[in-house]
């Protein structure tokens, strides 16, 4: 049998050639240097050292495998609440929107706006804009959990709990689990605002404050879409 | 050459590995140190599901008869020696649990994956070595939390509403039976965990497989077990969220109360359930449950596709056939798995014209799957093989992944499953191509890889036998289980004995029972050789199989870096086997040698 080989494929350079090589350190670069700093080779760009692309990746599949959770509970939430209005006893009710979440609302909505000053502040090296500007961000993110709890704790006083009906049950889960997944952004958030008050904003963490501004928009976009999902659907 | 300059390309960029016990050996950032981990993890979980298998073969062997020891060993839940219905349950819940979860997903993806997707793509570790250790350990917890569930109650083991779960006796607590209260938090909670884990990992895999690839490994110079473990991390990161899903209303349901899958007006062993929880949907669990399912099926077996393709390619001494159509064959296997998880439903009052949907797409489902058998028949057709140990369990995974896909065929169509459905005929389908093939998928990559992670020989003659034995053996449990399931034999039943009905199964239950304890017996002597060898192996050299990919380049075992700091650049394809004008049978990889008609680069 007539055996064919394969070697006229072109040399390709993988996308992240001599990504990671340095083992246990995430990729180097100069602690604090800045992207004019001169202590980068001619003909090499700081952006190489510091691989945001296995960074913004990773940061994409996570968000795919964070929408599949909530396509899932979406899905489980058309189901239940057809099945509890349709009943021959339905055990539906409908909660009335608490006021507070059209606050977190805009809250939310506002802390993507402000990320996103902070975010090109940053682009442009402009630090103190860039440090205002995400300190306002941690800031609302803060604020934004502190009005879910006020939002829980007013459905609490109507007394409307998790195991109440279906649809408060949902509420509290939904909530719940974006919360949580809020509150890892505002971690990270935390750790660049730190780092942006001692003067540390290094090539990586441009990288961090790239990926988190990604999850923080799609965390955003999430709770406008299970806003409309718990009230208006 | 465009290339983009890097001042590291080519330099000895040589990393020291960590001096200290703990770092090095149990909090280990290392890959390959991280894949033995999980290989060990899933050792330990598979002796534990055989035994549980044991106790289950015992049983159904002996009906009514007393076994002295079970009644040592388990003064309650089995009484006079006699495994009771319960006790037997939990056994059949704990058996599929732990054999799926820790052993068929952990060992291909977690071991083999770990320990050589890098190397194969000539990285130095994972894209994410931190996040890798951390995905080991919360494994390891998940399995902390399965093994507790075992010790939950005094009259069980553990859970006994199959690895399944299905609710609503899952959600209702101690009112469902012995076991389904704390066993089945700890038992969900354990899946989780696991969930995370898996999740954690598969982002690792594909963005290290995207990212890492180094100079000239292009994409379809992969070898096809790289494409296999990026396939299946695709489908952890997309069907493990939707299991997390279902297991936090799951866990609402047992602890605080709600109703998500708990219906109206549930009669629980003839009493009327008042527990206020009402309007839920089981089906809905069966769903989300399913969901996740059936791409966890290929979860386990798509690793072991990949890797038999490799090793027949290796000791066929020729190349992949169809190269190309294999890897778009695993595309379409993966995808095609998120759309059939309604055929593991067909009895759960669905639409008839639903249930011809889901009839289609399984059935589809085989066009893939005949690619690839053909490509393997074609891989080593006309060829001189090299039967080696590894070679006999890919060709044994080949044959059983045929007669356990066949019966896939029966079972993917409603009118067929529906009488066959809860028999044994299921059993059988599905312990020989998702149990018994990803398991003979494992003990090739442990035959093949043995030398490069250990430097030593695994003895052949010891593995030939396990081979026979093993695949003899399993061949010889299952198939029956095909017969007693068109008599009608119903599955988790604790004994067939006082069935009038069942009395011709009977001694084909002697039979299985006596071929289970045989195969149970040779997987002793596979763990004699791997403990044996590493210790007392003949040394290994660096590339015994003469292999042409990137792992067989490097000492055995490899280096800490494992390329020593140097980027290797790719030339070849994965398998130049038999090239007309080489000088050797196989060309490596890495070789930048000239062939006839060919410049080198």
């Amino acid at each position: 049998m007539e055996t064919t080989i394969t070697t006229d494929l072109k040399i390709k350079t993988g996308m992240g050639a001599g990504g990671g090589k340095n083992f246990g350190d995430d990729g180097g670069g100069p602690q604090g240097a800045d992207s004019n700093s001169s202590d980068w080779p001619p003909g090499y760009s700081p952006e190489d050292a510091i691989e945001p692309t296995k960074y913004r990746i990773a940061v994409w599949l996570g968000l795919t495998s964070i929408a599949m959770l909530f396509i899932a509970l979406t899905s489980a939430y058309i189901l239940r609440q057809y099945n509890g209005m349709t009943a021959a006893k339905p055990d539906w009710q409908p909660l009335h929107l608490p006021s507070a979440l059209w606050i977190t609302t805009a809250i939310i909505l506002l802390s993507s706006l402000s990320f996103e000053i902070a975010r090109r502040a940053l682009k442009q090296n402009r630090y103190e804009k860039f440090k205002t500007w995400i300190s306002l961000t941690t800031a609302l993110g803060f604020l934004f959990l502190a009005g879910q709890v006020l939002a829980w704790r007013q459905l609490a006083s109507q007394g409307i709990y998790l195991r109440s009906n279906p649809h408060s049950s949902f509420f509290y889960v939904l909530t719940g689990l974006h919360a949580l997944h809020l509150l890892g952004g505002i971690v990270v958030l935390s750790y660049v605002l730190i780092s942006a008050w001692r003067l540390r904003i290094g090539l990586r963490k441009r990288t961090t404050v790239e990926v988190t501004s990604l999850y923080w928009h799609f965390m955003d976009g999430l709770w406008v879409y299970l806003f409309v999902l718990l009230f208006f659907f | 050459m465009a290339e983009v300059m890097h001042p590291t390309h080519g330099e000895v960029h040589h990393h020291e590995p960590p001096t200290g016990w703990l770092r090095k050996y149990v909090f280990s950032l290392d890959h390959k140190v991280i894949g033995i981990q999980y290989f060990f993890l899933a050792l330990f979980s598979v002796f534990v599901g055989m035994a549980l298998s044991l106790l289950m073969r015992l049983q159904l062997a002996n009906p009514g008869q007393k076994i002295a020891f079970l009644a040592t060993l388990f003064p309650q839940a089995a009484k006079d020696g006699v495994v009771t219905p319960e006790m037997y349950l939990s056994l059949v819940t704990m058996h599929g649990t732990i054999m799926v979860f820790f052993v068929l997903t952990t060992a291909p993806q977690g071991g083999f994956g770990n320990y050589f997707l890098p190397i194969q793509i000539g990285a130095a570790d994972m894209a994410f070595p931190l996040l890798n250790m951390l995905s080991f350990w919360t494994t390891f917890v998940a399995l902390a939390f399965m093994i507790a569930a075992l010790f939950c109650n005094a009259t069980t083991l553990g859970p006994i509403g199959g690895w399944t779960g299905y609710a609503p006796l899952s959600a209702l607590g101690n009112i469902a039976g012995p076991g389904q209260g704390i066993g089945v938090v700890l038992w969900v909670s354990s899946i989780g965990l696991f969930c995370i884990a898996s999740l954690l990992g598969a982002l690792n895999f594909i963005t290290t497989m995207l990212n890492l690839r180094t100079k000239g490994m292009s994409l379809m110079r992969l070898p096809l077990t790289c494409w296999a473990w990026f396939t299946t991390a695709v489908l952890s990161l997309l069907s493990f969220p939707v299991l997390m899903a279902a297991g936090v209303l799951l866990l609402l349901d047992q602890l605080a109360g709600t109703s998500f899958f708990i219906p109206t007006g549930e009669y629980v062993s003839g009493k009327l359930l008042d527990t206020g929880q009402q309007g839920g949907s089981p089906i809905l669990w069966q769903h989300l449950f399913w969901f996740f399912g059936h791409p966890e099926v290929y979860i386990a077996i798509l690793p072991g596709m990949g890797l038999t393709s490799h090793v027949l390619s290796t000791f066929a001494r020729k190349p992949v056939f169809g190269y190309k159509a294999m890897v778009y064959a695993i595309f379409a296997i993966g995808l095609l798995g998120f759309f059939v998880w309604g055929h593991h439903m067909f009895m759960s009052g669905m639409d008839p014209r639903t249930a011809i949907a889901f009839s289609l797409i399984t059935l589809t489902i085989g066009v893939p799957s005949a690619i690839k058998t053909f490509n393997w028949l074609g891989t080593i057709w006309n060829s001189r093989m090299r039967f080696t140990t590894p070679m006999l369990f890919s060709l044994g995974f080949v044959s059983l992944f045929v007669s356990g896909g066949i019966t896939g065929l029966f079972l993917g169509q409603s009118t067929i499953d529906i009488p066959l459905h809860d028999t044994y005929f299921p059993v059988g389908h599905f312990h020989l191509i998702m149990g018994v093939a990803a398991i003979f998928g494992i003990f090739t990559g442990t035959y093949f890889w043995f030398p490069k992670m250990f430097g030593r020989l695994m003895h052949e003659g010891l593995g030939k036998l396990h081979f026979f034995l093993t695949f003899i053996g399993v061949n010889a449990i299952f198939i029956p289980f095909h017969v007693m399931g068109m008599v009608g034999a119903p599955r988790r039943y604790s004994t067939h004995g006082d069935l009038q009905y069942l009395s011709s199964v009977m001694p084909l239950h002697k039979f299985v029972t006596y071929m289970a304890i045989i195969t149970m017996a040779a997987q002793f002597i596979f763990l004699f050789n791997l403990f044996w060898s590493m210790a007392k192996g003949k040394k290994a050299a660096d590339n015994p199989w003469e292999a042409t990919t990137l792992e067989w380049d490097i000492p055995s075992p490899p280096p800490f870096d494992n390329f020593g700091g140097v980027e290797p650049v790719v030339h070849h394809g994965p398998y130049e086997f038999s090239v007309p004008g080489a000088p050797n049978d196989f060309v490596m990889q890495t070789d930048p040698m000239v062939v006839e008609g060919q410049e080198a680069e």
